[in-house]
């Protein structure tokens, strides 16, 4: 029985390098598409800041950053060809778990940094504690 | 000789030795002396009785250059275990000096070398110790779980392992030349910054600590990868045994946690050699964010530690009721729960630091919540015994004791999560009691449970049961003796790291815990007589079924000690507990239709590069620039030419597969007739 199992399996055993792995390796178009859209994405913010067209500078930061963002999810599906299906599911699975994590630690960082600085650095008055 | 010869001398000499000079090396310490008096003529005799035996080429070929999991996985264990005396040696003579320091006593070691003892203590038991011993027992026990025949990378693998024991090394260096961190295992800054520790001993820390994370962080994509993608056919998720399970999820955590300590030690280490200010007092820095930072990764961390050992009280405990393990969905969920909930609570470690009282109980109520995972899987283990014909073996043994344990740390741990409660016992010997209550209840119990368990699996023979038992009975009540009374003391307010003692009245309660010190290192030496009286009696030990316990997972279907290819074929997989389920199902050995077996090849590489990995470490420690610059560049070199070597793989000939198997089939028939 198991003998029968082994010989379709070939001899990648011991190294996984078989390659019926269901991964999407992108095409030229798929690369240009991503290339051609995080250009614009990058000049866009360049353009921003250099030639300060929105006059007030906190909307000029929010919008730089938003396209940042876009620009992350433009660079995970066209270049590390993230999608749902590939790896039988594992890379979205492992792409939710990353974003949990760095979620957590960001925001509570900032949380708990903010009422660590307002708390306890110099100058400060215990009445308005957080 | 004239003064700019003399100047130019001294600035050649600090070019090649940096800050390294004869007055690092500590002639001062009597017991420093006395130690590495020790320590070389220990080292001349291994070495010469290595040489005489002629036994370097075999370690070179057959060990150092593996890259055969079961052997790094040996050799994590025995990393592990050298460390570990080392650690508890850090132990004993903290215990001492707190016996000794009363009345006036100034105890027998000075304040700067006290510093570097708890110090020492603290980070090889966790890096050098723990991490050894779990990620050893991974190596070894995940790909014969999964019916694999290797790990992913199995050249990684090696690499990794001696990153790790680089680490180690920089550590051990720094007892004789120069000094450790004086700063505590975590090195907060301020104290930790250039201002307050001018000298290498933080430096030590920072490059032994990055040395031996890159180790950690790639072995666990290397095992995540494996668990993911090796496993054999019908093997699904929800098929895998537990132990491969907690195993996973500790190197999920291993991945997404050891980056935050790399970055936030590559922080601290630009405030202390190109003179940035994240973390000082002024110029806008703030070393509170170094405790946030570290903590992210320090919670994780424990569970690092400890899932993997919940895996294998898990297996032991299923294997000596005789039963399915009870609750096998409920145990994998409360793993991924434990991993999540990993995230949320890293606060606890500082409540006192000055967060609000939204802060304190949103960290406060997610730790008590993971007491909840915790306490089902205690459930689990005790319904699994309920009913089930249980034999008291080495690592059943264990594996109670763990419960017993391990429930009363848990509890101490809750009660430290009230926010007010930590108010009054953080940073006292309570929190000392407590962690070493779930360390060395949960961690160090269960490596025990897993060593008795799984050493059979890996020489072929199993461990003399009498020893095992004075190592048992001298272990648990010593645990006890030793951590009880500092139970007593934090509650009485003792604070943690002292060095004397004015009130006479506490001696009593010191006293205690270094005979319970005493009785944990008879403990120590009852397990080492235990593993050198198996190996002399190793023929009566004799395992020549590869299943000594009637047990259940894949990794008892194959011989002990396993074949380097582990498995002649793939199994196949149709039930949890696999091994169980193809032996009631009357499975027979194939005998025949062998094939040569594709293999990875032993290579030298990792070894050479994690040497000059260890080597830019320490000169980047004294600030030897010069040959910083060629480790560094070494190391890079090397890493490319080793991408040129094609030759990564071999067959092993059928010949020898069917030697070693029909070998194997004679063993088993002779079983059958006596």
């Amino acid at each position: 029985m198991s003998a029968d199992a082994h010989a379709s399996h070939g001899h990648d055993d011991a190294h996984g390098r078989g390659h019926d792995d269901g991964r999407d390796h992108g095409s030229f178009k798929s690369y240009m598409t991503g290339f051609i859209l995080s250009v614009i994405l990058t000049a866009i913010p360049f353009w921003l800041v250099m030639t300060g067209a929105i006059e007030n500078k906190n909307w000029t930061i929010a919008i730089v950053v938003a396209f940042a963002m876009v620009q992350i999810v433009v660079h995970m599906i066209y270049f590390l060809h993230m999608n749902t299906t590939s790896d039988a599911g594992w890379t979205m699975m492992a792409l939710i778990f990353t974003v949990i994590v760095v979620v957590i630690a960001l925001s509570g960082s900032l949380w708990v940094m903010y009422h660590l600085n307002v708390n306890m650095m110099p100058v400060h008055d215990m009445r308005n504690m957080p | 000789m004239s003064d700019t010869a003399a100047l130019a001398n001294t600035g050649l000499a600090k070019l090649i030795f940096g800050r390294l000079s004869f007055e690092s090396l500590p002639f001062h310490e009597p017991i420093l002396i006395a130690t590495f008096a020790g320590v070389c003529l220990g080292g001349l005799a291994l070495v010469a009785g290595l040489t005489y035996f002629r036994l370097w080429g075999y370690l070179w070929k057959e060990w150092f250059t593996s890259v055969d999991h079961k052997k790094i996985g040996i050799m994590y264990m025995v990393l592990g275990l050298v460390m570990f005396l080392r650690g508890f040696a850090d132990a004993l003579m903290m215990r001492a000096q707190q016996a000794m320091a009363f009345n006036g006593s100034e105890g027998f070691l000075p304040a700067h070398h006290y510093d570097q003892v708890f110090t020492a203590h603290g980070v090889i038991m966790i890096f050098f110790v723990a991490m050894p011993f779990v990620t050893g027992l991974m190596n070894y026990i995940v790909p014969l779980q999964i019916g694999a025949r290797d790990v992913s990378f199995p050249f990684l693998n090696n690499f990794s392992f001696w990153m790790t024991t680089g680490g180690a090394i920089l550590v051990m260096i720094s007892l004789f030349v120069g000094e450790f961190a004086k700063t505590g295992w975590l090195a907060y800054p301020p104290l930790s910054n250039l201002g307050y520790s001018p000298d290498v001993g933080v430096d030590y820390y920072i490059w032994a600590l990055q040395v031996a994370g890159v180790g950690t962080t790639l072995s666990g994509i290397n095992l995540i990868a494996t668990i993911v993608k090796m496993r054999c056919p019908g093997m699904t998720m929800m098929k895998m045994p537990v132990f491969t399970w907690t195993s996973l999820c500790t190197n999920v955590l291993i991945v997404a946690s050891f980056p935050v300590l790399t970055a936030c030690l590559v922080l601290l280490s630009l405030d202390r050699y190109v003179g940035t200010n994240f973390f000082t007092n002024d110029l806008g820095g703030n070393p509170m964010m170094y405790v946030n930072l570290i903590w992210i990764w320090g919670h994780p961390e424990v569970y690092i530690l400890v899932l993997p050992v919940f895996g294998v009280f898990s297996e032991v405990t299923s294997t000596f009721s005789g039963k399915k393990l009870f609750g096998y969905t409920s145990m994998v969920y409360a793993t991924i729960v434990i991993t999540i909930l990993s995230y949320l609570v890293w606060l606890h470690h500082f409540f006192t630091m000055g967060s609000g009282a939204s802060v304190n109980s949103f960290f406060g109520i997610t730790t008590m919540i993971i007491s909840i995972p915790t306490g089902a899987k205690i459930f689990n283990w005790l319904f699994t015994m309920y009913r089930g014909r249980i034999r008291f073996e080495l690592p059943m043994m264990w594996t109670i004791a763990f419960m017993l344990t391990f429930v009363i740390g848990g509890m101490t741990g809750v009660l430290l999560a009230v926010p007010p409660a930590d108010f009054v016992l953080h940073n006292s010997l309570f929190l000392i009691a407590h962690f070493h209550n779930v360390i060395i209840g949960g961690v160090v119990f269960g490596v025990f449970a897993a060593i008795n368990f799984w050493f059979p699996k890996a020489f072929g023979f199993k461990l003399n049961r009498f020893w095992g038992l004075v190592s048992f009975w001298c272990w648990v009540p010593g645990f006890w003796l030793a951590f009880a009374p500092l139970y007593v003391l934090g509650l009485m307010g003792v604070t943690r790291r002292l060095r004397v003692f004015d009130d006479p009245s506490l001696q009593i309660w010191f006293v205690l815990a270094a005979l319970g010190a005493l009785l944990i290192a008879a403990g120590i030496g009852a397990l080492l007589v235990q593993i050198a009286y198996s190996i002399w009696k190793r023929n009566e030990l004799r395992d020549t079924t590869g299943d000594p316990w009637n047990a259940r997972t894949l990794e008892w279907a194959t011989s002990s000690p396993p074949p380097d290819y582990n498995f002649a074929f793939t199994p196949v997989v149709h039930d949890n507990d696999a091994w169980y389920d193809m032996k009631s199902r009357g499975y027979q050995r194939p005998l025949q239709g062998f094939k040569p077996i594709h293999m990875p090849k032993n290579t030298g590489a990792g070894i050479i590069l994690s040497a000059f990995a260890t080597a830019l470490g320490f000169a980047l420690i004294w600030y030897m620039w010069l040959f910083a610059a060629v480790c560094f560049t070494a190391l890079v070199a090397g890493a490319i030419y080793h991408t040129f070597n094609y030759k990564r793989d071999f067959h092993i000939p059928v010949d020898q597969v069917i030697n070693t198997e029909a070998e194997r089939t004679k063993l088993l028939s002779a079983q059958v007739v006596s």
